[in-house]
């Protein structure tokens, strides 16, 4: 990574380490007395090895004079391999809760990290921000690079928002280990993580405006705008409901601008567009580049994305307050959530509809390539997910799948069969042609995790439906009397086979994850093939115009 | 001057409804407008173009 900058710019990278390792230094310090002070020792050993990276390569040969020749892929390999790295870390830890739940006694030790409660948000965290802000954060760099046609608008920063981004995951899940949490789902780090993260997406954000601006196609390709809505919406949903005064600048606890019902109103605006902006708009940009180039056959109706993309962008902003059904909030802003809801129901199945048809005359390629299948069962799941997720924000449908594990069953449908395929897809597609191979270095383990990944999602999703329901049911059945029929604990015991299939679920997940990481490490160590390719893509060319650029 | 409950309820249910509709509309009309059908295909199949490396 460092041999791309030049002596300049190591200077800098090397200048900017210190000075964070001086900051986790001050931090150490002021806050000995406080859990802030753990995360100063992090951020100090973090720099520090940063700076020992940059050391030992100081001395290697600078770039050739003009890099502009190029794309600029090296932030782009490191984010899918770490990406990787943290998908095999979240899915385990979620694999380990789930077995929590089948065996309380599996926690092995007697220490308050081993606990559900702090397991869980580091599950939370290192699936949605670990793999896939890290797989949003590599794909879009080579999606904005090959789309307009230019390298990355910079050296370091690329770097710092990896790195950084990477940081800030590591703040957040030691921190909960440690008990440090705000207790804001999906926005457990506390104060200074969250200022952190403001820096790295403000970063991020002109990153990408600075690479279209140089861009050398007339139009900005639709996936550059899901991308850039992804990134613009997250800054404003991240700083907003961030809002929040520390105890001290050396305590890591703080409190929350907002109070009661309003907190709540805030948190789910966020928590709801989270899950729009970092788990849908971020993934339909991977979807509309990765889908149409798997396949060699444009995306179905151009028009259509760009419908689509405007109706998701304005209605989802007005959807959060679906997650507060028969609350204290007022009851024509929960009307509000539980309408825009349901006609997200139209952009959400343009999408799906989009990227099924785009596929119309290429289903010999989806049969024979499991690349083009993850990506073509994430659109399945995408478009039965929203349709669930619309029904399910329906007042007198939430009264009976509020709290119980359907809402469990229900994201898991979009996180595994959506997210995580549409993820494993676009990195199936990218390794060979980042690393200039003619395939992976084993389809047929490609095929292997498909299938591991489809029958995991498959078990994980039936059995909760099963369990959110009887769950749901039991807690709203009367016996003769006008009380209730059955105990909390009775409605326990009846979740307990269905807690065993989740857990054997999420472990073939788990699993294929794990085929995944070794073929994609195979894939990288395979040596270069005679004749190495030059060029991202596998076919041969012979068009001796390509050649005016080396 | 505090932001009263009522007239949070008012702007949402006049203001908040016609941007809505204007918003539909004019992206409707930008999407089928014929003259950006051409740059829209072409947007479309030029990410199928074999070429990899930046334009200079």
């Amino acid at each position: 990574m460092v041999s791309e900058l030049t002596t300049g710019q190591r200077q800098m990278a090397l200048t900017f380490l210190a000075m964070l390792a001086l900051l986790g230094l001050f931090v150490a310090a002021f806050g000995r007395a406080d859990p802030i002070g753990g995360h100063g020792w992090l951020v100090l050993v973090f720099s520090l090895l940063s700076l020992f990276a940059v050391l030992t390569n100081y001395y290697d040969p600078e770039p050739a004079a003009d890099r502009s020749a190029a794309y600029y892929d090296a932030p782009v390999k490191a984010g899918i391999i770490i990406a990787m790295i943290w998908a095999v870390i979240g899915m385990f830890v979620g694999a380990w809760v789930a077995w929590l739940l089948v065996n309380p006694d599996l926690t092995f030790v007697e220490e308050a990290w081993a606990s559900f409660g702090r397991l869980r948000p580091v599950h939370t965290t290192a699936v949605i921000f670990g793999f896939g802000g890290n797989a949003l954060i590599a794909t879009s760099f080579y999606v904005v690079q090959r789309t307009s046609r230019t390298r990355l608008a910079g050296h370091l920063s690329p770097l710092f928002v990896l790195w950084g981004y990477n940081l800030f995951c590591l703040l957040a899940v030691t921190g909960y280990l440690w008990g440090i949490n705000q207790s804001k789902e999906y926005a457990e780090p506390e104060w200074y993580a969250d200022l952190w993260l403001v820096i790295v997406w403000v970063a991020y954000f002109v990153l990408y405006l600075r690479t279209l601006a140089r861009r050398k196609e007339p139009h900005i390709y639709v996936a550059n705008w899901y991308y850039l809505a992804f990134i613009l919406v997250v800054a404003v949903l991240h700083i907003v409901n961030g809002l929040a005064l520390p105890l001290s600048w050396a305590q890591a606890k703080s409190y929350s601008l907002f109070a009661g019902v309003q907190d709540a109103m805030t948190q789910w605006w966020y928590g709801h567009n989270a899950v729009a902006f970092f788990l849908t708009a971020g993934f339909l940009g991977m979807m509309y580049y990765y889908l149409p180039k798997r396949a060699e056959r444009p995306i179905f109706s151009y028009r259509l994305s760009i419908i689509s993309f405007w109706g998701i962008t304005f209605f989802y902003m007005w959807a959060g307050s679906h997650h507060l059904h028969y609350t204290a909030l007022p009851h024509w802003v929960q009307t509000l959530g539980m309408t825009f809801s349901v006609m997200l129901l139209i952009p959400s199945w343009a999408s799906a509809g989009n990227a099924l048809l785009t596929l119309n005359g290429a289903w010999h390629k989806v049969r024979d390539d499991a690349t083009l299948r993850f990506m073509f069962i994430a659109a399945v799941f995408y478009g039965l997910s929203t349709f669930e997720g619309s029904f399910m924000a329906i007042r007198s449908v939430n009264a009976l799948s509020h709290y119980t594990d359907w809402t469990v069953g229900h994201v898991h449908a979009g996180a595994l069969g959506w997210v995580a395929m549409i993820t494993f897809g676009a990195i199936y597609a990218s390794v060979p042609w980042l690393w200039k191979r003619k395939t992976m270095w084993s389809p047929a383990l490609v095929e292997v995790h498909f299938w591991l990944a489809l029958a995991g999602t498959l078990i994980y999703v039936f059995a909760m439906w099963n369990s959110g329901i009887i769950q749901g049911l039991m807690w709203r059945t009367y016996n003769e009397s006008g009380t209730l029929a059955y105990s909390f604990l009775e409605s326990v015991e009846a979740m307990h086979p269905y807690y065993i299939a989740r857990a054997v679920g999420g472990s073939f997940f788990l699993l294929g994850a794990l085929v995944a990481c070794y073929n994609i490490w195979m894939t990288i160590r395979a040596p270069q093939p005679a004749g190495a390719l030059q060029d991202d893509h596998p076919q041969e060319r012979t068009d001796p115009v390509l050649e005016a650029g080396r | 001057m505090a932001i009263e409950h009522d007239t949070l309820v008012h702007l949402s249910k006049t203001f908040g409804l016609f941007y809505l509709i204007a918003l539909s509309v004019g992206v409707l009309i930008y999407a089928y407008w014929p003259r950006n059908k051409a740059r829209f295909d072409a947007a479309a199949r030029a990410i199928l173009n074999e070429e990899d490396r930046p334009c200079p």
